[in-house]
Order: structure tokens, then C-alpha cells, then sequence
């Protein structure tokens, strides 16, 4: 067995474990501040901006005049409802409300993202 | 020199045969772009049996060729970025003779996955998939367990056979 693993061995995994999950707990605060906006995009273009202060319900049209996805905001946090996809995954995907969290709906293109109106900590990590 | 050629030649056949077997099982962690990195198994090999440089060269080769056969050019480009890091990371562990092909294994995975995170977060001009830093970590330390084991093993059974 000393041939396979070392001393060494077990002090170095257990420090990158340790660092790794210490830093993924760091990043978790960073990033999951609440968002103060929700930008839904179709096709690559912003469709539109709703706060999540107000409760509302968007109906994503495309650019046939069809209604593809229903996005519901209520109590800060925005969820898909409906969908006209075959497999509904973004109905299944939860309820988004922090900053950064998104839902997407492949076959329609939608995809909805919180965004926060300060600026995010990001820049300091990626320095 | 003609024996070189010649592991050169049986190890760039076995790492893209790895890169063959890798792309037909789609072993998915959940996060897009982690892989087992089985081709790592044969440049240990190489490191620990034949050469370092060997394993350099074969390692690139075999990026190289493989991302013509199953990729494209971003793949390569991305693969070059995670092959290299990871290659220089374990060059220096393997050389200050404290550790074992488990720690080397698993300081390679983590290097590659965050090699190619900095290549895509240049790329994309998006500091934002940044964010995925902790779970390519922690793939990272997984895969390169498990490949850590298992060149372990195989150094340990056939690896002198190699030396030149």
C-alpha cells in the first residue's frame, strides 16, 4: 500500500477538498444575492425587462404572434408556467429570484434572467 | 531512437483510442463539459514509464488529432488550454518527488478543467462562467481520482516494462 499513496497524498487531497469546498461556499454568498430585475430574451434579443417588485403576468411572444411561454413574477421570484415545447423543461426548472439564476426554454429560445441593478461581485474574483 | 518512435507511435494510437471511447460514452456529471479524461490515464503512463517530454508530445498530439477527428477548432483550442495546464501542474508535482500518481492524477484534473474555463471565459468575453470554478473543482478532484487510481495501478504493474 505505501506505494500507492503517501503521507503527502492525504495532506494534499484533504487541503484541495477543504479549499474546494470552502471556496464554493464563498462563491454561494457572493453570487446568490436577490435580484432586482428579470431580463427574458427570445432568439438572442432582449424581449423585455420586468421588475420583480411587482407581480405580474408575461406572456413571451414569438415573432410568428404566438404565444410560446407564460412567465409568472409573484413575490420576487419569477417562474415559466406554461409552454409550448414538447418536453416542458422549463416549467420543471425551479423558480428563479436570485441574481445570475436563469430558466431557459431550448426549443423556443427563452431565456429569462435575474439581473440585479448593482453591480455584482464578480469583478473582484475575476481580477 | 527508433524505440522512441515506436512507444511514440503505440502511445498516440492508445490516447486517441482513449479520445474514441470518451466521445462514444456520454458519461454526464450534470455540468456541461466534464469528462472523465481517460486520455490522462496514458500520459501519466508515459510520464512515469517512458519520458516527460514523451508525454508532452504525445499529449498534444493527440489533441490535436482528436479534435480533428471529433471536434472542431474550439475544441481543440480548449483542450490545448486544459492539456497544457495540466501537464505543467503535474510536471511540478511529479518533480518534487513528495507525491503519488494519486495526487499528480488529481492536480492534473483540476488544473485541465480550470485551463479550459479561463480559455472559455477569454473566448466568450463572459467572467461570468467563472462561477462554475468550484464545480469543475470538484469534478475535477473525482475524475482525477479516479484516473489517479487507475494509472496508479497500471504504473505499478507494467511500467518498467517501458524504459528505455
Amino acid at each position: 500500500m505505501t506505494k500507492r499513496i503517501g503521507k503527502n497524498d492525504i495532506i494534499f487531497l484533504a487541503v484541495i477538498i477543504i479549499f474546494a469546498v470552502v471556496f464554493s461556499i464563498i462563491l454561494k454568498i457572493v453570487f446568490l444575492k436577490q435580484g432586482d430585475r428579470v431580463d427574458i430574451s427570445v432568439d438572442g434579443k432582449l424581449y423585455g425587462s420586468y421588475s420583480l417588485d411587482t407581480d405580474t403576468e408575461v406572456d413571451i411572444v414569438n415573432h410568428n404572434g404566438t404565444v410560446t411561454n407564460v412567465l409568472i413574477i409573484k413575490n420576487h421570484t419569477a417562474d415559466m408556467v406554461e409552454a409550448t415545447c414538447p418536453d416542458k423543461l422549463c416549467i420543471k426548472q425551479k423558480a428563479i429570484s436570485k441574481d445570475n439564476e436563469s430558466i431557459v426554454c431550448l426549443p423556443n429560445k427563452v431565456i429569462a434572467t435575474v439581473t440585479s441593478n448593482t453591480k455584482s461581485d464578480i469583478d473582484v474574483i475575476s481580477q | 531512437m527508433k524505440n522512441k518512435i515506436a512507444y511514440w507511435g503505440v502511445f498516440l494510437a492508445l490516447a486517441l483510442v482513449c479520445s474514441y471511447v470518451e466521445a462514444l460514452i456520454p458519461i454526464s456529471f450534470g455540468i456541461p463539459g466534464v469528462k472523465l479524461g481517460l486520455t490522462n490515464i496514458v500520459v501519466i503512463l508515459m510520464m512515469y514509464s517512458v519520458g516527460e517530454k514523451d508525454a508532452l508530445l504525445v499529449s498534444v498530439l493527440r489533441i490535436i488529432l482528436a479534435g480533428f477527428l471529433f471536434g472542431n477548432a474550439f475544441s481543440i483550442i480548449y483542450s490545448l488550454a486544459g492539456g497544457m495546464l495540466s501537464y505543467i501542474v503535474m510536471l511540478l508535482l511529479k518533480k518534487t518527488n513528495k507525491f503519488k500518481i494519486l495526487s499528480v492524477s488529481v492536480s492534473g484534473g483540476i488544473s485541465h478543467n480550470i485551463g479550459q474555463l479561463i480559455i472559455a471565459a477569454l473566448i466568450v468575453e463572459n467572467y461570468n462562467i467563472l462561477y462554475y470554478i468550484p464545480a469543475l473543482i470538484i469534478s475535477g478532484i473525482i475524475t482525477g481520482f479516479i484516473i489517479g487510481i487507475l494509472s496508479g495501478e497500471i504504473v505499478l504493474r507494467i511500467g518498467n516494462r517501458f524504459k528505455l
